[in-house]
């Protein structure tokens, strides 16, 4: 709710992480795309799904903070130099955990939430099938 | 004295809703009819209090009294009217006011316009509004006072962040109160039905108007926070799956399956419990989107008047009327029968699998938004983001537009496949086509998911109007045109979304003013940058002419710009939209050598996701003036007949 | 009886979720993201000069069979100038500190150090984050403790105060069993 505040709040604490910013100038390939399309096109699905480190909730993709833009930047260059996006990931992950993929992981903590579809769907889908064949029965 | 008066105003009110639950309990238990006739007037009274105690505070902030609290710390004297206006919800205090207002004043007009009811439930219904609002006005009298005086009063107030000073920012909050407020209506009329053992076709008509506006407030609310974070963030995104964003979310959710349980229990009186059931969760999604964001107990960076405290005494409303009303729920629902019964192949069905999908994604957004806290309580922490919600929501929410192709063209109670499949034939047509012109023209590979995506809207768009074929136009009732629009806002909001992914391009660049460069057939020339001074921020503005075929189509000055109090560096980016899309400029960060960062967004036909946003509240608007029309015109033909609430007749209804 | 229990279901469900929230809305919110790297040797990065008066780092080098400290800073951050009279301490105390400028210049580190002291032995100019990515650390300033043998035993998240300077030299000595 209220996200009409909140979204202003949003532009502040994207704007203006609590650390300063420095003043040198943003790494090569921070804002800067890679030549090959389908390399940048491989980089920019990877830099939406990794988590921004400075700010409170957004992907290094959508932030301001430096931090994002050197970690944007070793990305590209890590995609132009070759490797592969999911090994990048898990790059990071080994380092800051699985809290820097906002694409939730395989590991077993997460697998209720890759089965929450399937059975919300299978109770929902079984209460109302069974609603709909009961009343048929009732009016054969 | 304006404060004193707003303060006694109050207290006078919460106790008028003490009275009034009373007055309820002694009507519906006791029979008393004493109690019974005095039940409306104190309901009107509590409404006219808690406008006056509202009108009051506005009234502080609009003659910037310093020397009350609350004025004091959120506004200044030199802030123009419209934002000292508006400054009176623009923080917890005053918006709990506003919320408890609405309330109460919704509760009024229960009082004086509801007709469909029996007066037991209606007395029941009061009383249960007048349960929920005791517990707001606690939490505003006991933990948020917003009438506090400041001793000695200040000189002047601190002021209004200058980013919270946007026109769209000043009026969204209301709406999204009117929203929530109104599923505190529809619940309550779940919880009175409940007691009365009255849910039937005519507890879904007389819910169906609070609903339907709560959900027009929902839709707009929405969509204006939408586009807000789109041309404020700078970033072209426009939806993040933050858990703010989710927390508005899943009230709407809740409230579009409301909606269409009710129409199949106002019309073929079935899904009794069920709409009971959703009327309790629309409202629970209501508060608990509050609590979440009001307690900070998720990150996220919309986080607003975050206070853990408050977040506790949220917590424990949501669990008085939540969970009062689920144990009435367990405790009576089996006393409510079932209701009529229908067929595999029915416009109900299809109104359950509606239900089943709108549910089902509602959990899913629900289970994703509280997930990471749950691990983190075991020490893990993990976050849930787009790539989660996109692979999961995304085939749900085109499973649920191919139910929308369907429901609309079926008929109640029962009917023939094969005369269904030759009626949706156009439909099927425009989904095949779509997706063939999608495969085959796409200028860049799409992912199945979005070519879905065209699929369904095209297929929507045209199944949404087929309600109108062969008919009238003349004499086909209001709602069903607010039903027709609206259907089409989902397919063209849906086109919007699923173009801006497939078809977005994207051009970021280190410029010197003197470059140009070339997207989507369109020259951007970067002529200058200059620094520029506004009120209260100073700004380094770039000059970048448009031109497209060598014709200048326009010029666009975003800058990058810095609030002097408190120091916050912001984007301000420009859209120029065309007929087909638009071109998203930003200027981003001085780089070496006299460069400028530049970032260049083409978005093709990125404006119809709003677009279709306006037009479902716009559709949803039409239907509601068509409903309270018909009930108005059945109000009077039934105080002449001899049995009130008469069913329609089953095809008459949308 | 059994359709009456299956009503309750959706109370017992919401009772959970009161339940999580309201431990939820107790606990102690973590805002740091605390690296993954410790107990894993450092990695071996070699990184330029950042000052005029300290040599380059390498912190190949660092497996050398003494304990110290590699603090990840910045000029431009202002709680690492309110942590170095704390560094300087420790430094005063024996505490081998290398350092790590994070997106810096070598002017405005030599000028830091001139107006805050130089507890380094070396300092590595780290110009695009590239270490701290390597170290899993999130800002500036942090700690690491790193053993003899090249390996990260402990991380300090934020500036060092005068209050966790015991943590930081007990940690210090459990480095070097």
């Amino acid at each position: 709710m209220r996200r009409a505040l909140p979204f202003l709040l949003l532009a502040v604490a994207l704007a203006a992480p609590i650390h300063a910013q420095t003043a040198l100038p943003p790494a090569p390939y921070a804002d800067r795309q890679l030549d090959d399309p389908a390399l940048e096109a491989k980089a920019t699905a990877l830099m939406h799904t990794i988590r921004c480190l400075t700010c409170q909730s957004q992907s290094i993709a959508d932030s301001n903070a430096s931090m994002a833009s050197d970690m944007r930047s070793e990305i590209r260059e890590r995609i132009a130099r070759g490797e592969d996006p999911e090994a990048i990931r898990a790059w990071l992950i080994e380092r800051y955990g699985d809290w820097i993929s906002y694409k939730p992981t395989a590991e077993p903590i997460l697998w209720p939430l890759w089965g929450a579809p399937v059975l919300l769907l299978g109770v929902g889908g079984a209460l109302a099938f069974r609603r709909i064949r009961k009343h048929r029965k009732g009016s054969a | 004295m304006i404060a004193e008066t707003g303060l006694a105003a109050l207290w006078l009110a919460a106790m008028l809703a003490g009275l009034q639950l009373l007055l309820a309990w002694s009507a519906v238990a006791q029979g008393n009819d004493d109690a019974r006739r005095l039940i409306r007037p104190v309901a009107i009274a509590q409404g006219v209090l808690t406008g006056l105690a509202m009108a009051l505070l506005i009234l502080l902030f609009i003659r910037s009294d310093m020397s009350v609290y609350l004025v004091a710390a959120n506004s200044h004297s030199a802030k123009p009217f419209i934002y000292k206006f508006a400054g009176a919800w623009g923080n917890h205090e005053g918006s709990m006011l506003l919320w408890v207002a609405v309330m109460s004043v919704a509760g009024a007009a229960v009082a004086l316009f509801e007709r469909e009811l029996d007066r037991r439930t209606h007395i029941a219904t009061l009383g249960a509004q007048a349960a929920i609002s005791l517990g707001f006005y606690a939490f505003l009298l006991f933990a948020s006072n917003p009438f506090k005086r400041l001793d000695p009063p200040a000189v002047d107030g601190q002021g209004l962040n200058p980013l919270l000073q946007d026109p769209g920012l000043a009026f969204h909050p209301p709406t999204l109160y009117l929203g929530y407020v109104g599923l505190s209506v529809a619940f309550s009329f779940a919880v009175g039905a409940l007691l009365t053992r009255a849910v039937d076709a005519r507890f879904a008509r007389a819910i169906r108007p609070w609903v339907l506006a709560a959900w027009i407030m929902l839709t707009i609310g929405i969509t204006a926070g939408s586009y807000w974070a789109y041309y404020e963030l700078g970033w072209g995104g426009w939806w993040f799956w933050d858990p703010v964003e989710n927390a508005s979310l899943m009230p709407w959710l809740a409230a579009t399956a409301l909606l269409h349980s009710a129409t199949v229990l106002a019309t073929r009186d079935a899904l009794r419990a069920w709409t009971i059931m959703l009327s309790v969760i629309a409202f629970a999604m209501s508060m608990i989107g509050t609590f979440l964001v009001r307690s900070g107990i998720l990150t996220s960076v919309h986080a607003f008047a975050v206070d853990p405290t408050r977040g506790s005494f949220i917590l424990a409303l949501l669990g008085i009327y939540i969970g009062g009303a689920l144990a009435l729920f367990a405790l009576r629902v089996h006393t409510v029968n079932e209701g009529a019964r229908f067929d595999a192949v029915s416009r109900e069905a299809m109104l359950v699998v509606n239900n089943l999908l709108l549910c089902v994604i509602l959990g899913l957004v629900f289970v994703g938004t509280l997930y990471p806290l749950l691990t983190e309580m075991m020490g893990v922490r993990v976050s849930v983001g787009p790539p989660y919600f996109n692979a999961i929501i995304g085939p749900l929410a085109i499973a649920l537009m191919a139910a929308l192709i369907f429901g609309p063209l079926l008929r109640w109670r029962r009917d023939e496949t094969g005369a269904v499949l030759r009626r949706a034939a156009p439909a099927l047509i425009a989904v095949v086509l779509a997706l063939g012109a999608v495969i085959a023209f796409a200028p860049r590979p799409v992912g199945w998911l979005t070519a879905f995506g065209f699929a369904a809207a095209a297929g929507v768009a045209v199944a949404s109007i087929a309600p109108l074929w062969k008919r009238n136009l003349r004499r086909t009732p209001l709602f069903t045109y607010g039903m027709v629009l609206a259907h089409l806002g989902c397919a063209v909001s849906l086109a919007g979304m699923a173009s801006e992914s497939a078809f977005s391009q994207e051009r970021l660049a280190a410029a010197r003013p003197g470059d140009r460069f070339e997207i989507a057939g369109t020259t951007v020339a970067f002529d200058s940058v200059m620094p520029i001074a506004g009120p209260n921020w100073t700004a380094m503005q770039a000059t970048l002419t448009v031109s497209r075929n060598g014709h200048v189509i326009g010029v666009a000055k975003p800058q990058a710009r810095f609030f002097t109090d408190p120091p916050t560096p912001t984007t301000e980016s420009v859209q120029m939209t065309r007929w087909n899309g638009q071109l998203y400029l930003v200027l981003g960060d001085a780089l070496e050598d006299g460069r400028w960062q530049l970032r260049i967004w083409w978005k093709p036909f990125v404006t119809l996701i709003w677009f279709g946003g306006g037009l479902i509240a716009f559709g949803g608007a039409l239907a509601l003036v068509g409903r309270v029309r018909r009930g108005r015109k059945q109000g009077r033909a039934a105080a002449t007949m001899a049995e009130p609430g008469a069913a329609i007749p089953a095809g008459a209804t949308a | 009886m059994k359709r009456s229990l299956i009503l309750w279901i959706p109370l017992v469900g919401y009772l959970i979720f009161l339940g999580i929230a309201s431990l939820g809305l107790n606990r102690d919110q973590q805002t740091t993201i605390q690296s993954r790297m410790i107990g894993k040797p450092v990695p071996g990065i070699e990184l330029p000069a950042a000052s005029s008066s300290n040599p380059a780092l390498s912190t190949k080098e660092m497996a050398d069979g003494k304990p110290r400290l590699l603090n990840v800073f910045a000029s431009w951050c202002v709680p690492c100038a309110a942590e170095a009279p704390v560094l300087a301490q420790l430094a005063r105390e024996g505490v081998r500190i290398d350092g790590v400028a994070i997106r810096d210049a070598r002017a405005d580190v030599d000028a830091f150090l001139a107006r805050h002291g130089d507890p380094f032995q070396r300092i590595g100019l780290d110009a695009r984050s590239t270490l701290q990515f390597y170290l899993g650390s999130s800002g500036v300033p942090e700690t690491f403790v790193v053993d003899g043998k090249g390996v990260i035993r402990y991380q300090h998240i934020g500036a060092i105060g005068p209050q966790d300077v015991d943590t930081i030299l007990a940690k210090l000595r459990e480095a070097e069993i």
